[in-house]
């Protein structure tokens, strides 16, 4: 039964004009590419490589790029559900992940982590989007609690995306309904342990999609 | 007003038999005098306070609107129920009478497709604007994949 309402004719928001999952996807296989260093950068560096000796010095440079983004993780403030009580207590004196170099930070453009805390609403996933668009490269997702992973309890509903996945790229799922500081804390060093793996290729340790 | 003095007024007005369990008056409407007896609750009843509006859907019986206001001072209560029939989507608006019933109204439209003839805004407020059906209808097939997210 097909019910049409007075609706007036609003312009579809811009990510309404992926309309396949297909397509979706398609465009999301190739986001890992965007991570890359530029392309001079690139350039350089394989020239000290390619010269007598040189690896000592790139893989010495790269081991210390590698040290210093790990441990200076900035994560998003960007709380959604009840996960976030859960993300705000991992960031409190008690567990305090700034001895981790992590300084939850008020604004995507400063920061290189996205913890999404929680159930992505339909509604929410374009705003989730372009916040994750804000944040500059390289950055990270993780994929916080049951919700965030596959939709959790609210898998069947109507309105509740399947995975944040489908939208961003996620590094890390951190499983828990809602997770303790600790698991949060356990996900945050293992992805600590991935930017540790980011080489100058932006190729992650673990490819998905 | 006591609630049977009320019951006995709406008999006499309206015709039909209205339920009262304690101070909650339930009554049963044909939709066509919906908007009369809720100008009829409102002027003679003073149930100024709009509480909630609602629908169900009854499958091949089609929707029923529901709607509590109440009287505050005297103590009454009073439930509006009207079966819309079956494959009917259109019902009168109240937003006339109770400012309140605009976004209950508008979101009994978004989640459950009732029409609400007359509504001054009759836009979806919860979902997107670019939403296909209506995902509190028996028949909305939630589980189908829906582009781009779901």
């Amino acid at each position: 039964m097909a019910v049409k309402g007075p609706i007036p004719e609003i312009p579809a928001p811009i990510w309404r004009s992926f309309k396949d999952l297909q397509e979706w996807e398609a465009l999301h296989k190739t986001r890992p590419t965007d991570d890359k260093h530029s392309v001079a950068f690139e350039a350089v560096t394989e020239g000290i490589h390619n010269f007598p000796g040189g690896f000592v010095l790139t893989t010495g440079v790269d081991a210390f790029l590698n040290w210093a983004r790990k441990s200076s993780v900035w994560p998003v403030t960007f709380g959604l559900a009840c996960c976030a009580i859960e993300m705000m207590a991992t960031f409190c004196s008690r567990f305090d992940v700034e001895r981790l170099g992590m300084v939850p930070w008020a604004s995507p453009r400063h920061s290189d982590l996205m913890i999404v805390s929680g159930t992505v609403t339909i509604k929410m996933a374009p705003m989730l989007l372009r916040i994750y668009e804000q944040m500059p490269d390289p950055k990270w997702a993780v994929s916080m609690g049951s919700c965030a992973n596959s939709g959790g309890p609210f898998r069947h509903g109507y309105h509740v995306v399947k995975g944040v996945d489908r939208v961003v790229h996620v590094d890390v799922y951190v499983p828990g309904c809602p997770p303790t500081p600790d698991s949060l804390m356990y996900g945050l060093l293992k992805l600590q342990e991935q930017v540790a793996e980011f080489q100058k290729t932006g190729q992650r340790p673990t490819q998905t999609g | 007003m006591t609630p049977t003095e009320a019951a006995a007024g709406v008999r006499e007005r309206f015709g039909v038999e209205p339920t009262l369990e304690g101070h909650l008056l339930t009554v049963d409407l044909p939709a066509d005098r919906w908007a009369d007896f809720a100008r009829f609750a409102k002027d003679e009843l003073g149930c100024l306070y709009f509480n909630w509006l609602s629908a169900t859907d009854w499958k091949e019986q089609g929707l029923e609107v529901l709607c509590r206001v109440e009287n505050l001072d005297n103590r009454l209560a009073l439930m509006m129920k009207s079966k819309l029939g079956p494959g009917q989507v259109h019902c009168p608006t109240l937003t006339g009478l109770y400012r309140g019933a605009n976004w209950h109204e508008r979101e009994c439209f978004d989640l459950l497709g009732v029409v609400f003839d007359g509504h001054p805004d009759l836009r979806r407020i919860l979902l997107g604007q670019d939403w296909e059906g209506h995902p509190l209808r028996k028949d909305y097939a939630h589980d189908m994949p829906h582009a781009p997210y779901r």
